[in-house]
């Protein structure tokens, strides 16, 4: 089965404009997709698709210590194994800065009195919908949580699973900024990685440290720029990058209002409108069937 | 004072606020500028910095001494993030899933357990442009834990840190741990937005972390402010945030971010806005108890 990732490094760059566009073409084309949002952190796609929840999930990021007072006489065993700065003693007493606590338990295996537990912390729901385009799992990690990165395994895997059991053409995975762990999450199992950049200074700086991570974990990667014509130097750096590190470059997205239009009314921007972006992606939709054919 | 400019969704203009902001406040004060994205770097990209310290940022993991090991399981057992696995009659380490946390070392009956540094990043500093005191962190391509990068960099600068520096944080996007680690200790946070349900949508989230969460004072910049705005306004009215600037959909600003110039060099009209910013947060960091 195929399992593309749409990735960029730098935040901003169009992704889910992208993805919402690549799913609605494909759909319309008559493949079979299942979709997965792996920004959980800020998911969007959700924005663009009306997605009907059909299933609500809760996600267990990871446990967090809890001292009970009465059992603590404030021997500071626990701060001394913290390596996190999560445990605070004052008047004799030990507490747990939650937002610092990583979950690791060192404190509840070094108190010698039981007073640590390590309740599981719900840290994020994740979800499954319905949209025009297929299902489409998504998820949202509360405000300042940890373990992103599992929560964008939690979806892709549950998308994964039903893509694999209804014999899907196509699983299409809309993924996150930057290069590290809820990336690293997105990129796992994918079978080909588009690049989504922009024709500037960091965009062509993010492009590269994005090829990089995607290129470690060994997967095929093709590239497309969006707001092509902002600055013709920086695409032309972006093509020259793109050949000399032998990644196709398969679509230069103009820039076009429309795609602001689309985005206000929320609606995939190739079923709102035919202007220069949505043909530039229509382009862009044949070539990725070419490269995997 | 400590400011951190942060966003929830990507590309909104976090860099192009923290880089002009350190810029015109430099004029008049001490300014320390770490970027804190560690994972996509770009301040450095307009600020011209040389580097002049750098220092590496680690993590302890586990080192099975195999000859000392008794298979007794037990380090597998305790570790929280599933780092560790018995196969076939061997100890095997995930390094991508350690947190570093020590644990297994500890509880290990047969002392068979040392620790070893794995390199996850770098940080780096120096003077940049017009006396700005520069730091970023890098973390290494392929590499998951950003957040430990971030963290030694914000105590790298500490040490490095003129007294009475304005010091400003370039956060990530997104809204988890490493976004929580730039905005811990600081003074106040500022969110920049642009005008689309994404941006609205991640500015909500991004409210909720700063503010909610840790309980730091919020204020929100308007980026290429103009059509679908309105929203936005609402939303920070009902909120009670106040909205500090509004930056129009100027395609010189864009140009100029393009190519790699800081925009309020090549576009001085901006930098009495960006004063004024400035002093809003300094009077409402000044008012709080």
């Amino acid at each position: 089965m195929r399992q593309w990732v749409v990735l960029s490094g730098k935040g901003g760059t169009g992704k889910t404009t992208v993805t919402a566009s690549l799913a609605q073409l494909a759909a319309a084309q008559g493949w079979r997709l299942v979709l997965a949002d792996a920004d959980v952190d800020a998911s969007n796609l959700e924005l663009l698709l009306s997605p009907q929840l059909v299933e609500e999930h809760e996600f267990i990021g990871d446990k967090v210590a809890q001292v009970d007072p009465g059992l603590c006489y404030g021997c500071g065993l626990c701060e001394a194994a913290c390596r996190f700065q999560a445990v605070l003693l004052s008047d004799g007493k030990a507490s747990i800065d939650k937002i610092a606590c990583e979950g690791c338990a060192a404190c509840y295996y070094e108190c010698p009195t039981g007073a640590i537990s390590m309740p599981d912390r719900i840290s994020g729901e994740w979800y499954r919908s319905n949209t025009a385009a297929g299902p489409l799992f998504h998820a949202q990690l509360y405000a300042g949580q940890e373990n992103s990165g599992k929560l964008v395994t939690q979806v892709r895997m549950s998308a994964a699973a039903l893509a694999a059991s209804s014999a899907a053409d196509l699983l299409l995975v809309d993924g996150p900024p930057g290069i590290g762990c809820p990336a690293i999450a997105a990129v796992s199992g994918a079978n080909l990685a588009l690049l989504v950049t922009e024709p500037s200074v960091s965009g062509v700086h993010d492009l590269r440290r994005a090829l990089g991570m995607v290129r470690h974990f060994g997967v095929q990667a093709v590239a497309c720029i969006n707001k092509a014509d902002i600055s013709q130097n920086r695409a032309d750096e972006i093509a020259a990058l793109c050949q000399a590190e032998g990644v196709p470059l398969l679509g230069a997205i103009p820039f076009d209002e429309a795609v602001i239009e689309a985005t206000l009314r929320r609606l995939p921007l190739t079923a709102y409108s035919d202007g220069p972006a949505a043909r530039a992606l229509r382009e862009l939709w044949g070539k990725l069937q070419a490269v995997e054919a | 004072m400590i400011i951190a400019i942060a966003s929830g969704k990507g590309g909104t203009g976090k860099t192009l606020l923290a880089t002009g902001l350190a810029r015109v406040a430099s004029e008049e004060m001490a300014v320390q500028l770490l970027d804190c994205d560690v994972e996509e770097p770009n301040d450095h990209l307009f600020l011209a910095p040389e580097f002049t310290w750098a220092e590496e940022v680690t993590l302890p993991v586990p080192q099975i001494l195999s000859e000392a090991c008794t298979l007794c399981g037990r380090c597998v057992q305790v570790c929280q993030f599933h780092a560790l696995a018995l196969v076939r009659g061997k100890v095997l380490l995930f390094p991508q899933l350690c947190h570093g946390c020590g644990l297994c070392a500890r509880q290990c009956p047969a002392n068979a357990i040392s620790e070893q540094l794995r390199r996850l990043g770098t940080v780096e500093g120096g003077e940049a442009m017009g006396g700005i005191s520069f730091a970023r962190g890098l973390l290494e391509v392929g590499q998951a834990l950003a957040t430990p990068v971030i963290r030694e960099l914000k105590a790298q600068a500490g040490k490095r840190r003129r007294p009475g520096s304005l010091v400003i944080l370039d956060a990530p996007p997104g809204n988890a741990c490493p976004v929580i680690e730039t905005m811990r200790g600081s003074d106040y946070v500022l969110l920049v937005t642009e005008p689309t349900p994404f941006g609205l949508h991640d500015l909500r989230l991004a409210v909720q972390t700063a503010r909610d969460q840790l309980g730091l004072p919020v204020g929100v910049v308007i980026n290429r402010a103009g059509r679908g705005e309105d929203e936005v306004t609402a939303y920070c009215q009902a909120e009670g945030l106040p909205i500090l600037l509004r930056l129009p959909l100027d395609r010189r600003i864009a140009s100029a971010y393009a190519e790699g110039i800081l925009w309020v060099d090549g576009l001085p009209e901006y930098r009495e806005a960006l004063r004024g910013l400035y002093s809003q947060i300094a009077a409402s960091v000044e008012v709080r108890p």
